[in-house]
Parts: C-alpha cells; structure tokens; sequence
C-alpha cells in the first residue's frame, strides 16, 4: 500500500534481528495515554482510481479560460524540453546537494542558474532561489536592514500589491518600518519616494515594470538614494529584462522577483522561485544557499555549497535567514528555460510581448469610453481606464470564456473602473480582436 | 564538465519562438531600453539536451541511489503524482482572487481544501494553512501566529525556548518572528532536560518547539509535561513536524497537548525533493488559534462550494498565494491513495526498518543512546576516530561504493554524528548491501584509514577544497 517492500517473511526476520516480537513492540517508548485518540482517514485506492479523482478537479480549473491576468504571474510559452530535462529522476529526487562528490549535476546547475540570474538583472551575485517573489522581496528588505543597520523600509504603491502583503508581515515582526508611498496614477511618486528617505532608510523598494505595467528608469533614483546612504532594491519581471533596462545598469544594490515565468507552469500559485542578485561587496548578507566553484586536489574544477556560515544550520538565531529548503528544481526549469531561448530568442520573446500589448493597448484604447492609464512606456501590461467599473466587466466576461484582466479597486482607492490587461506572446491576434469586441459590447450596455 | 555558457557559440540558436501575428509596434524608448542583452547561453536544442542529461547523471538520487540521508525523509516518489499534479499546470492563480473568478477555480479550491482536512486529522489538529512553502516558512508562520495570540491577549511575551538538539532552522525562524531565544541542553535520557527547561519557563516566554521524535529519533516520553508545563506558564507549544514520518496513526500532536504544528509535505507525504526544494510546510492550529492563521483562507460554505475569504484577525499573507499547490496535489494524491491504513504501515515500516538498521550496525559504531529509535537512528564515529578516521570519511567511502551517506555532523549533540534514516520504502536487501558496506567501512578504518581519507575516487570529482571556495567567492561565471 505504502510502497512499502517487505514481505512477512522478511519482517519477521528483521525483528528477529531486532530482538523484538512484533512491529507494536518498536512503539512502545510511546506512553499509552500519548497514543492518537483518532485517525479517520478513508481507505485508499490504486493510482488507476486516484487519477479519475485528480481529473475531475483538474476540470474544474479555469483552464479554458484566455487568460489576459498577470499580477506577477504569466502565462508564458516553456519549450518542452524545459519539462522533459527537469523531469530527469536524478534531479527532481535529489535533495540539497550537502555532499558535493555525489551532487555535481545539482551543484553545476545552480552554479549556471547564478550566473544566468547575474547576467540577467546586470548584478553580481545571486544565491540558489528563494521561495517566491513577495517572499524575495521581503528577504531583500531583512538584507538591506541587516546591511545598513537602520530600521526602515520606503516602499512604493505601485509594487505588487500581493508582494507588498508578505514584506509588511516579514518586517512587522521584527517591529521595522515600512512607509507606503503612493503612486502618482500609475507611475511611481519618485519626488515622494525621495522625499520619504530619513536617516532610518536602509532601502528603497520599487518594481519595474511597476503593477501597472508602467516601466522606469531608476537611475537618478539610485544617486538620491545612495547618497543618504540607503540600498535600491528593484523587483523585476525576468522576461522583461529581455528588453528593458536592468536593476544592474540602473545602480541597484539589489534585484529580485518572482521567477515563475522562466519556464514555470501557473500551476494555481506555485511552486515557483524567487531569485535575488546583489553587488558581490554584499554576498556575505544574502539569505539561503550559494553555490561556488573551487578545484577538488587534482585540480579539477568543481562546485560546492559555499559561505555557509551565514545559514541556519551553522549561525542558527544568529543566520541571515531560516530558509533551508529552497525551489531548487523551479530555479534549474528557469535556467533550462533562458538556455533554451538562448541569447536572441530571449531578446525576441520580450519583443514579441511588447509588439502584442502595444497591438492590444492601442485597439483597446479605441474604444469609446477607454482610455490608457500609464503616462510612461508598459511592456507587456498597461492599465485602462473604463467607463464604469472594471470588477463587472471582468465577472461578466468571464461568461465569454475570458479574464479579460486584474480590476484595481480591490488594491487602490479610487481606482474601481481600472483593470491591468496583460497580454504575452501567448495571446493571438484573434484573442486579443476578440476581447476588444467583448469588452465594447460590455461598455455599451 | 563545461559549463553551459562554455559550450555557446555566438549566432547559434535554440528553440524557436511563436511567430507574431501582429503589426511590430514603434520602438521601445531608447532611455528604458536595455543596452547590452544579457549573455546567456547560445546552443543548440541537442546542446541543451546533451548538456543537462550528462549533467543530471553526475548526481545520486532516490531513483538511481540509496540515499538514507536523516532527517530529510528521502522516500521513494510515486511516479503517478507527477502526472496528478501535471493536471493543473494551466490553472492560473490570479483567477480565484478576480471577482468571480473563484466560481472557476472549485477543482484547485476543493484540493486546498481536502489537504487541509486531511492533514488536520493526521496531527490532531483543528485547521491548517498550506501557504508556507517549506518547512522553516512554516515554523515562522506558526511562531508569527503564536505571536498575534499573545499579542491579542495584549501580551508581549520575548522568548521561545528550543532544545540544543533542534534543526537550526528553529531557532532561525523563531528569531525572523521577532524572538529572543533560550536554548535548553539535552539530558542524558537523549531530550530536553526537564529541569532547565522548568528553569528557563516564566511568563515571558512566548513557546517552546520541540521535535518529536526528536532529531537522534528517539520519542521524547515526557512530551505531554513538556507542554502541560508551558500552558501552566501561559506559553504555548510548537510541534516540528519534521519526523511526523515516524508517529502516523500512533500519536497525534494535537492529542498530546500541542498548539500549532507544521508539516513537511516534502519529507512525509513522499513529494520529491528536487534537488534542494520546492517543499511545503503547511501549519496547523488548535481552535483558539484559527483566528490568527494568515489571510486569506479557503472557505467551505454551507451549500458546499469553496471560496476564499479574507481572514482579518489573522496575520498577513505570508507568501503571494495558496501555497506550492504542485507540491500539496502530490502530498494530497498520496494521502487519498494511500488512505488511513497505508499510512499507519509507512511510519511502521520506517520504525522497523531504522531499528534493523541499528540492530545491525551497533557492533561497529557507538550508539549515543542504545534505545529503540523511531525512524532513524544515530550513531557516533567516535570509535573510528581513534584511527584518525572521522564521519566524514565514512560518508565519502558510501559515495564510491554507490551510497549516498547519511546525515553527518548533525544533531551537533552528537559528536561525529552519523544519522541514518532508511525509510519505509527500501527493502531489506538494500539495506542488507549498505550495512554490508558500512561494516567493511568500519574495518578499512582499523586496517588502512588512509584509504578512507583518500575517498571518493570513483567520482567525477575528488574532495573540493571548500575553504578556497569561500575564499574565492566566485559564485557566477565571468562573461
């Protein structure tokens, strides 16, 4: 039942071996009155019958719905490759590679997955994962406190608003301020931003593309905030970095976000990972597991867990975070995913997001009554103004067989007729036409 | 081997990407737009695959290795739940928190929903969240619910007391959650000693977390004064279910007079590893504690659909949605495969299997604490360090002969600790084979240590100089 091997014959001969008469008798160190006073769990079934079960929830998924929602989360092309590779046994049913000999693939992998993440946000040095983008993005805020030994966090509004929930609840506990600076309509407040940062700064925190899809340029941000001595921490969505600017070349002291969208499926919310990158003069205060090269006495080249003295398990209270067990094989499906597209693929598939949104936000905003919300450049999502609100358009055409975007009011004041379309190199032309015919009949009515 | 960008060729392409069907839009501004792209790899599909196949054979696993590693419960992982959890690789998140949308969801929802029962039948507890991640994200979302408790009782308690043999990440994630930490030592009986631990309890403490079993397998028979001693004191109890493998069906931490509880999906409901993570460390609470869990909850209403509801006494969100669903539908799919029974059997076999191993092993290795054990067992190389051979050593030696090792240096009560935990899955002739081996360890140390120092010498590579490596710091490769 249990997958379990052995059959009573060899039972009975390991607990002659033991020296015990039953399997009962090897629980007996459990006092009585310990024992469980219930276990009402319903029989179990052969795979065959488990599978029937599966399916029918699977069914009830919302797959058939065209997705135009992001909120961190993207429906993005994976080479099938991708799967086919990470699905190899000898990755998924390993564990953390605490014995480097035996875990080359592992430790080799994640030594290229921290160069891909380097190359991709500009910065220097990057750990193995974390476990998601808001958890990420709170690990950095803990990172900046830990660095500059101050006790406040500037964030920006316009950061997901999702991320922005775990931050507050991470700083919360070790009783840091966090000061939420609004947006100014859909662009980041960087004069308020600015103006926020006191000498209890450790950081500022902004997202780029921001949650309404408006992209930046942090650089003269960057200069203000170093200059008060403050770290600029810049969440980013990694398929965009295929085009837009880096956290790296705009002067970032840190970059995470959610990883998901390098080769990882919706999957209803996880498992993805979070990546963070800094500054090499900062690798001592990153959290979770590095990988580093060093030769083995031969002088061969090898890869090993390295800096551990920042982790749990060796500074327990005293480590730069608790997280021990990471998202290792979500992180090795994002690097076979940049591997897969390579260089020009990935620069073409960031393009291919914009042309689509572009195409997409210029037939929406043809509607009567719509009207585009970002006042800078968007990538791959962009905000709409409607003329009533967004939350019953979106119910209503979910009817049609689309979620035609994320409705605002739920996370900003004053903002109940605003909805975040997303539009991937995923949705046709045909989805896209189709959705601005369904989203005139919906404001006609 | 070379790394992947080694193997680049610049101008070779990979996999294609879909063609647009769409005008090309103007030019991204030039002041946004990014001047270099980034250097990554430039390779064939067959490069790729090539790359990554070889790579993946230079590493043990379940599937290709014995890999008794304690403490980290690697049991066989049934093939079917890949496929189970592969149903819902296109259920989009987003979708249950648009208005509407959860109407969509029933399937996924009806999954959290029947985990979370589940779970809190197995423990004995009254609900479950399944939004933390892993493990030590669950001991800081239980702690952090522990916290919101004293501080509705307008309490503001400083401490959480953990034992010296506890995992590190209890005493980290304790601190994440804003507490100071009191750490008691290990009593000759092989847990907490009562009488510091008495000591150390007043009305500041906010917790005490124990593992039970604890980490050197052995079930702590004073567990329930552990916790009666805490309530006593106002304090509550935190139950790490690390080797919850070991008690299914026997004990129930919610039965023993525990408050909250995680639960590591990873280790005791048979989902893979990979390679380091994802796991899922969903947490359970005792009734009076369901208000604090984190926002937002999945719902059963009266007419039977689920929906997911904001928790407003509870604490924040402590990760971005529902948890690793991927992960909760594989631990689910086990739990319904196996059912009630099945899972009394896994921790039976497991507690069966670690004590042959230690019935076996003893007349070659010290045993700290010469008791029956629960689910792994730990032995000392103490013996073999009188010939200068060291766990380490024998840890490398299972590595040529195809073992992955076992757990060693940890519990750090332990000196030289060598932690063995089989699992239910293996059979008596796996084990037989690497007891065999171990035996023959424990004579190569006495004839010729040096042989031990020089292993593994059947790998790709030999020992790696870790000190160069930290010196180094070269965590990404140059462009």
């Amino acid at each position: 039942m249990g997958y379990c091997p052995n059959t009573p014959e060899e039972i009975r001969e390991m607990l002659a071996v033991i020296g015990a008469g039953s399997v009962e008798d090897l629980f007996a160190p459990i006092p009585q009155e310990l024992r469980a006073k219930s276990f009402e769990l319903p029989a179990g079934m052969s795979e065959f019958e488990l599978l029937a079960v599966m399916r029918s929830k699977a069914a009830a998924g919302g797959t058939d719905i065209v997705p135009f929602i992001g909120g961190g989360i993207y429906d993005h092309i994976i080479p099938a490759a991708v799967g086919h590779l990470s699905s190899r046994a000898e990755f998924y049913t390993a564990y953390t590679p605490y014995q480097p000999e035996c875990s080359q693939g592992t430790l080799q992998a994640l030594y290229e997955y921290q160069s891909a993440i380097c190359r991709l946000t500009g910065l220097e040095a990057s750990n193995g994962s974390l476990y998601d983008g808001g958890t990420a993005l709170a690990e950095a805020a803990l990172m900046a406190l830990r660095v500059t030994g101050r006790n406040a966090i500037v964030l920006d509004a316009s950061v997901n608003p999702l991320h922005r929930e775990v931050v507050c609840e991470y700083l919360g506990s070790l009783s840091a301020r966090v000061e939420q600076v609004e947006p100014k309509g859909c662009e980041s407040d960087l004069e308020r931003l600015i103006g926020s940062i006191t000498g209890e700064t450790a950081a500022v925190m902004v997202q780029n593309p921001n949650f309404f899809g408006s992209v930046h340029d942090f650089t003269a941000l960057a200069a203000k905030v170093h200059e008060q001595g403050a770290l600029l921490i810049v969440s980013c969505y990694p398929i965009a970095l295929g085009l837009v600017k880096s956290p790296g070349e705009m002067g970032a002291d840190i970059a995470v976000g959610e990883g998901q969208s390098l080769g990882n499926t919706l999957s209803f919310g996880g498992p993805y990972f979070g990546f963070i990158s800094t500054r090499k003069r900062l690798i001592r205060n990153l959290p979770g597991r590095i990988v580093g090269e060093t030769v083995d006495k031969e002088g061969r080249r090898g890869y090993v867990l390295t800096l551990q003295a920042r982790e749990q398990h060796i500074k327990r209270h005293k480590a730069t975070s608790n997280i021990c067990s990471n998202q290792s094989l979500c992180a090795l499906r994002g690097l076979m995913f940049v591997a897969a597209l390579g260089k020009r693929g990935f620069e073409e598939l960031a393009g291919l997001n914009f042309d689509k949104a572009q195409y997409a936000k210029s037939l929406f905003s043809g509607i009567k009554g719509v009207s585009v919300l970002n006042g800078e450049a968007t990538f791959n999502e962009f905000t709409l103004s409607l003329p009533k609100g967004a939350a019953g358009v979106v119910q209503s055409l979910l009817s049609s067989g689309v979620a035609a975007g994320v409705p605002l009011g739920a996370y900003y004041d004053g903002m109940d007729n605003a909805l975040v379309v997303t539009v991937t190199e995923k949705r046709t032309r045909a989805e896209i036409d189709r959705l601005a015919t369904l989203l005139e009949e919906a404001l006609c009515n | 081997m070379q790394l992947i960008y080694e193997k680049s060729v610049a101008g070779r392409t990979g996999v294609r990407i879909p063609l647009s069907d769409v005008p090309k839009a103007d030019p991204f501004p030039e002041e946004l737009r990014r001047q270099e792209a980034a250097a990554l790899p430039e390779v064939s599909e067959l490069d790729l695959v090539r790359h990554y196949t070889n790579l993946s054979r230079r590493n043990f696993s379940v599937d290709t290795n014995f890999y008794p590693l304690g403490s980290c419960t690697m049991k066989y992982n049934a093939k079917i739940m890949e496929d189970v959890a592969a149903l819902f690789s296109d259920c989009h998140p987003m979708l249950a928190l648009i208005p509407g949308g959860e109407q969509l969801v029933q399937g996924p929802l009806s999954l959290i929903h029947g985990l979370e029962q589940q779970l809190a039948e197995i423990t004995g507890m009254d609900e479950v969240t399944t939004q933390p991640l892993a493990g030590a994200h669950g001991e800081m979302t239980g702690i952090m619910v522990i916290a919101a408790y004293h501080k509705a009782r307008g309490e503001n308690r400083k401490y959480v007391i953990v034992p010296d043999s506890s995992h590190g990440t209890n005493p980290a994630s304790a601190a994440m959650a804003g507490y100071e930490i009191v750490t008691i030592p290990t009593a000759p009986y092989g847990d907490m000693d009562l009488d510091a631990y008495r000591a150390a309890m007043n009305g500041e403490v906010a917790a005490v977390m124990m593992t039970c079993p604890n980490t050197l397998g052995l079930f702590n028979p004073y567990v329930a004064e552990i916790c009666a001693i805490a309530h006593d004191a106002g304090a509550l109890t935190y139950y790490d279910g690390a080797n919850l493998n070991a008690i299914m069906g026997k004990v129930r931490p919610g039965d023993v007079g525990f408050d909250v509880i995680h639960v590591n999906l990873h280790k005791t409901f048979g989902t893979p590893h990979g390679g380091g993570g994802p796991g899922s460390g969903p947490v359970g609470v005792k009734a009076g504690l369901i208000p604090y869990l984190p926002t937002p909850r999945v719902v059963k209403k009266d007419d039977g659909s689920f929906s997911v509801e904001a928790h407003p006494e509870g604490i924040g969100r402590v990760s971005d949605f529902f948890g690793n669903f991927g992960i909760m539908a594989r631990a689910f799919g086990y739990i319904t495969l196996l059912g009630g029974e099945g899972l009394i059997e896994v921790s039976e076999q497991a507690v069966l299997n670690a004590n042959y191993m230690m019935a076996r092993l003893k007349s070659e290795y010290d045993l700290p604490f010469d008791t029956t054990c629960m689910h792994e067992c730990v032995f000392s190389a103490s013996r073999q360090v009188k010939d200068g051979v060291h766990a380490i050593d024998i840890a490398k030696y299972l590595i040529d002969r195809g073992f992955h090792p076992p757990t060693v240096y940890f519990p750090l009560n332990v000196k030289e600790a060598i932690m063995i935990e089989p699992t239910e899955t293996e059979s008596k002739e796996t084990m037989d084979a690497f007891i065999a081996v171990m035996l023959e360890a424990a004579q190569v140390a006495r004839s010729n240590p040096a042989a031990l120092h020089e292993a593994p010498l059947n790998m790709p590579v030999g020992r790696l100089d870790e000190t160069r490596a930290a010196r180094a710091q070269q965590v990404c490769c140059e462009q």
